[in-house]
């Protein structure tokens, strides 16, 4: 099942040469880029992990692309994602996070549940990957 | 088998006026005095770069050329504005594509502990990105006298994004003449990636007073007849001096100048000032310096 978090995520796979016209639209907003990867794919799995540090005043997508690449080359069966930070005051959050790598198979989640007192059911979503330990899925 | 001689839909003239960076180097040639050999090699990048654009056109891939640069010369020649001025031509000729400049030295690019270097670098060169990445006083990087300085890995992670990311970046590093020499004598690897070593020369009296000329006219002074002979007397005394900055030094004097030219209207402040007062400046101003003084007492 195909994971689908963030913008254009009911596109299909943005290309090299799309991604970087996105990181150029964030620059000349003058919004901070930053890549983080994860092998969770949970949707409530909100913290991903840092891949280097965000970067500020950059002019040019070619140091985030170089950053994206090493991300991919490091974690290459991992999600990666590309966030832009808009630090401007009344924003100061996200103003855009896609996916840039996903693993090349996505087993997707089971839905599971539970019986509570009386008649009550109650619903969880636990992700095939996850069964296995960190480091290991996928 | 003759190759077809067929005349190229495009011309270098047509190019030459499209691409804006003729305005460019119009600027060069009024803006900077002297500095032949520079404004020489300047003008030959620039052409080659417009061949490469057609020569791109009509399918003949090179791939891109190298256009590392070493500036080379005494202090205030001018190292720092030509570096801007080449940014701007490598933007105008569509060589780098946002042609901002990122000035450095040793401690933007160098760590303090180990493990801080290589983000440290890596970080500056992602801002340089897409621009001229100019690294003043390079040599500074690279201190042999000591062995597990954080500096030969600055200068690895330098060598490696200049050699595999052509296309992203141009570095330039600038520095005294013998120093870089010897700092390209102790790594090699650095001297063969840099394609081109462009001297500055010093200046003689005559381009200097020019300068000064033109920093006037920007700043909106001007000279009286008296005032005049007084700075060529000062340039020509200044020159003999140590610590002599070429273009630095001038530009200090004429501060000075304004400085006591402040001091004089404001000391006369009961009479009626003209805008002609407010722009002149005296050979008194100019003749209050100590470079004069030191005359007097030598001779």
């Amino acid at each position: 099942m195909r994971l689908t978090q963030g913008t254009f995520s009911f596109l299909p796979d943005l290309t090299d040469a799309q991604i970087r016209a996105q990181i150029e639209y964030c620059l000349a907003q003058g919004w901070a880029v930053s890549v983080e990867h994860t092998d969770d794919p949970h949707p409530r799995n909100a913290y991903w992990d840092m891949f280097g540090m965000p970067m500020f005043d950059l002019r040019d997508a070619a140091g985030v692309m170089a950053e994206v690449d090493d991300c991919r080359k490091t974690f290459p069966r991992h999600y990666v994602k590309v966030n832009a930070f808009d630090a401007t005051r009344g924003w100061e959050s996200l103003r855009l996070s896609f996916i840039v790598n996903r693993p090349p198979s996505e087993p997707g989640f089971a839905l599971e549940r539970e019986e509570g007192a009386g008649r009550l059911q109650r619903y969880a979503l636990r992700s095939y990957a996850a069964d296995r330990p960190e480091g290991e899925r996928y | 088998m003759s190759a077809p001689a067929e005349s190229l839909p495009l011309d270098l003239e047509t190019l030459y006026r499209d691409s804006n960076v003729d305005a460019v180097l119009q600027a060069l040639e009024r803006e900077l005095v002297g500095l032949a050999p520079v404004k020489t090699r300047v003008r030959e990048i620039a052409a080659l770069l417009l061949v490469e654009k057609l020569r791109r056109s009509v399918g003949l891939e090179a791939g891109a050329p190298s256009l590392h640069m070493s500036f080379t010369g005494n202090p205030g020649t001018g190292k720092t504005t030509v570096a801007m001025r080449m940014a701007e031509i490598l933007h105008a000729l569509g060589y780098s594509r946002k042609g901002h400049l990122v000035a450095v030295t040793r401690d933007d690019l160098v760590g303090q502990y180990i493990g801080h270097t290589a983000p440290k670098t890596k970080e500056v060169l992602k801002r340089a990105m897409g621009g001229v990445l100019f690294i003043d006083e390079a040599y500074y990087l690279y201190r042999p006298e000591n062995e597990r300085d954080y500096g030969q890995e600055a200068i690895e992670i330098l060598l490696q994004v200049m050699e595999n990311q052509r296309e992203d970046l141009v570095v330039i590093l600038a520095g005294y003449k013998d120093r870089m020499q010897r700092f390209f004598e102790s790594n090699p690897g650095m001297a063969s990636r840099i394609a081109h070593h462009i001297d500055f020369p010093d200046y003689d009296e005559a381009e200097l007073f020019a300068i000064a000329g033109i920093m006037l006219e920007k700043t909106k002074y001007r000279l009286d007849a008296g005032a005049e002979a007084a700075l060529r007397e000062y340039i020509a005394l200044r020159k003999k001096q140590p610590h002599f900055a070429n273009a630095r030094s001038i530009r200090n004097a004429l501060d000075r100048a304004r400085l006591r030219q402040a001091k004089r209207l404001f000391e006369q402040r009961g009479a009626r000032l003209t805008r002609e007062a407010l722009m002149t400046i005296t050979a008194a101003d100019i003749r209050a310096s100590r470079v004069f003084e030191d005359k007097g007492e030598e001779t």
